[in-house]
């Protein structure tokens, strides 16, 4: 059963054809990367889901609503929550309101006009913050200005806090991307434990062969802005049109 | 439940205690002395020191919270200011039903200008407050004279209707007041050489200020102060969290236009005229550079950010040629004219060169304002005390 079902999106850029008639289907619960050469359209894609950009033409589902046409913070609040290539988070802020504000979001909407209760006063947002930073292994670091930190400490950030709203999809450009080895092993394991603990389905746009081959149930490879292969790891690995579409680009 | 932390209470309590003896405080010299002239503490200028005080704690909800900088915000001044008046003409001298048009009209009118002006951010935001602060400058001068009474200003006269307030038998223009306390009362202390002068109109703005004051506090630690913040640091992901960021930065700017509606209003209240110039850019200018000067995103900072620009608005305007002649009589005729010549370019009409020369200074040296210098003195300060305690223990640890 899939959550997000993709049908025959077209997104072209002046005369470049961004997506040509793309299909995917993603399904619950499960962790689905998208992978596929430089300027395969994987970006593109994925900004189609989260309401950056409007496809031409085809639907884009998401349990039961069409995302097209609807601002990103609508999309959020249906449940969809996105981590970015370059982490975006509030760097003028402490990395303890970082973790508060999508708590905040997820309890009081698009708007409320809270201006008279203290932050301090909602407890239970506090620990909801709290236990997110625990997981997370950011809570030492609480009270840090977020811009301060160290780009794999921004991107555990900016997962958790995605993660504190618990959404029903999480899509990740790249995680790993400009990531230390150590760094990148950790991010596997929290992507696995959080899958594991919440069920959180996951789409997943990566470079790195080894994150894709360990974290990935389903893999999508996509070429040329369509996808040309959709199967589980094992087959992906050897098949012949994923090794043409990379042309060597990478070992698959 | 505690309405507001320790820390912002004694914040406030500063801010009160500063309020309430501001006429002792400001009149630190002498009547009789050659420094007089520096006083600060007779009830006009306190005022508005008040005043432009509680404007530019409006201004700072929305430009330092959300980063959105307005250039507008006279407009809002200016409308309270007719409100008020009219309130005057038609029901009474009571200052109350002016107060509340004011912010009300205000409100209103910038919930127009922001739900327009807030469909662009950064620069074309700015450009769009100040096109239509002007077109209302322009609307004021000329077209709605019926309303505003054009360049002339809008008085009040005798022949207002004032349909609350018992029959003016006196023939002289009313004034303005609260259930009976007019606001030009004022009560003159003689302490030695010292006139301290305790006016009914600065208390009561004192009064608003410190209650504008408390709103801001109570917004800035709320979880609408810290969506608004995070406006300022990144709406892409604020978005992306699920927030509609154009409720909360309009949600900002009525208030902060209400604020300065208010400001317009006790303006009016103080002195029952309203004229265009209120409304005119380089009024929302100075809005904007009190609250530079002071530091943007402060609590305290726009406060004194407006007292110390009101303050050499009138004082150094005030120092003529003729003063500085006095001062610099002493000296040798050549030396006392070309001294004079000189201190004449940045006093008197020249004040603005002063002023524009300290606020370089301080953008270029200070960029987080007076309220940065202030956290600068304080660490620069304990830092020498620790220092001077850790002297004290390697000298003595030898010793042993």
């Amino acid at each position: 059963m899939g959550i997000l079902k993709v049908q025959n999106v077209n997104k072209s850029f002046g005369g470049l054809k961004a997506l040509h008639n793309v299909n995917l289907d993603i399904e619950e619960g499960k962790i689905h990367a998208i992978i596929g050469p430089n300027g395969a359209g994987k970006s593109t894609l994925l900004n189609c889901f989260v309401g950056k950009l409007t496809p031409d033409t085809g639907t884009v589902m998401f349990d039961g609503h069409s995302l097209l046409g609807i601002k990103p913070h609508q999309i959020n609040q249906l449940g969809v929550s996105r981590v970015f290539q370059t982490p975006e988070i509030f760097s003028e802020l402490s990395v303890w309101e970082n973790t508060l504000i999508p708590c905040f979001a997820k309890r009081d909407g698009a708007f409320t006009l809270n201006a008279l209760s203290r932050v301090s006063d909602n407890k239970d947002m506090a620990e909801k913050a709290e236990q997110m930073l625990i997981d997370v292994d950011l809570i030492d670091k609480k009270d840090m200005l977020a811009s301060s930190m160290s780009r794999g400490d921004k991107r555990r950030l900016e997962m958790a806090m995605c993660l504190s709203q618990k959404p029903k999809l999480l899509l990740l450009d790249e995680p790993t991307a400009g990531m230390a080895r150590a760094d990148t092993e950790s991010t596997i394991e929290l992507l696995k434990s959080i899958q594991k603990k919440l069920k959180i389905t996951m789409a997943i746009i990566e470079h790195d062969m080894s994150v894709v081959f360990s974290l990935a149930q389903k893999i999508s490879v996509l070429a040329q802005g369509t996808v040309i292969v959709e199967d589980v790891p094992e087959k992906i690995k050897g098949h012949p049109k994923v090794k043409e579409a990379y042309l060597g680009e990478a070992q698959v | 439940m505690k309405t507001i932390s320790k820390a912002d209470m004694r914040t406030l309590f500063f801010v009160a205690i500063i309020a309430l003896f501001a006429p002792l405080i400001l009149n630190p010299f002498p009547t009789e002395s050659g420094w007089a002239q520096f006083n600060a503490g007779y009830p006009d200028l306190m005022q508005r020191f008040a005043i432009y005080g509680i404007l530019a704690i409006g201004f700072n909800i929305l430009f330092g919270l959300t980063g959105y900088l307005s250039f507008g915000h006279a407009a809002f001044l200016g409308v309270g200011s007719y409100s008020a008046v009219w309130m005057f003409k038609l029901l009474s001298m009571n200052i109350i039903p002016a107060l509340i048009l004011s912010v009300i009209v205000a409100g209103l009118f910038s919930l127009l200008i922001g739900f327009i002006s807030l469909r662009r951010s950064g620069i074309y935001f700015s450009i769009l407050t100040l096109a239509f602060a002007q077109m209302s400058f322009a609307l004021a001068y000329s077209v709605l004279t019926p309303l505003t009474n054009g360049e002339t200003g809008l008085q009040i006269t005798l022949n207002d209707p004032r349909i609350f307030a018992a029959e003016n038998i006196s023939g002289n223009l009313p004034v303005t007041s609260l259930f009976g306390m007019e606001m030009r009362d004022t009560w003159t202390m003689q302490l030695g050489a010292w006139d301290f002068q305790f006016n009914i109109g600065y208390y009561i703005c004192a009064i608003f200020l410190l209650l504008a004051f408390y709103i801001s506090i109570r917004i800035f630690r709320s979880p609408f102060g810290m969506m608004l913040r995070a406006i300022k640091t990144n709406q892409t992901r604020l978005n992306y969290t699920g927030i509609n960021t154009r409720p909360y930065t309009l949600a900002a700017f009525v208030i902060s236009g209400m604020y300065a509606g208010l400001a317009g209003g006790l303006m009016a209240s103080m002195d029952p005229l309203a004229g265009a110039e209120r409304m005119q850019w380089t009024a929302s200018g100075e809005i904007v550079l009190m609250t530079i000067l002071g530091g943007t995103g402060t609590l305290l900072g726009p406060v004194m950010g407006a007292g110390f620009i009101k303050y050499f608005e009138n004082i150094f305007s005030k120092i003529n040629d003729t003063v500085l002649h006095g001062w610099f009589s002493w000296m040798p005729d050549g030396l006392e004219n070309v001294i004079v010549w000189i201190l004449h370019l940045f006093t008197g009409k020249g004040w603005h060169l002063t002023l524009g020369i300290m606020f370089m200074m301080i953008v270029i040296f200070l960029p987080g304002g007076l309220m940065e210098g202030i956290s600068r003195i304080g660490k620069w300060w304990k830092r020498r005390n620790v220092k001077n305690d850790n002297t004290s223990h390697n000298s003595s640890t030898p010793a042993q």
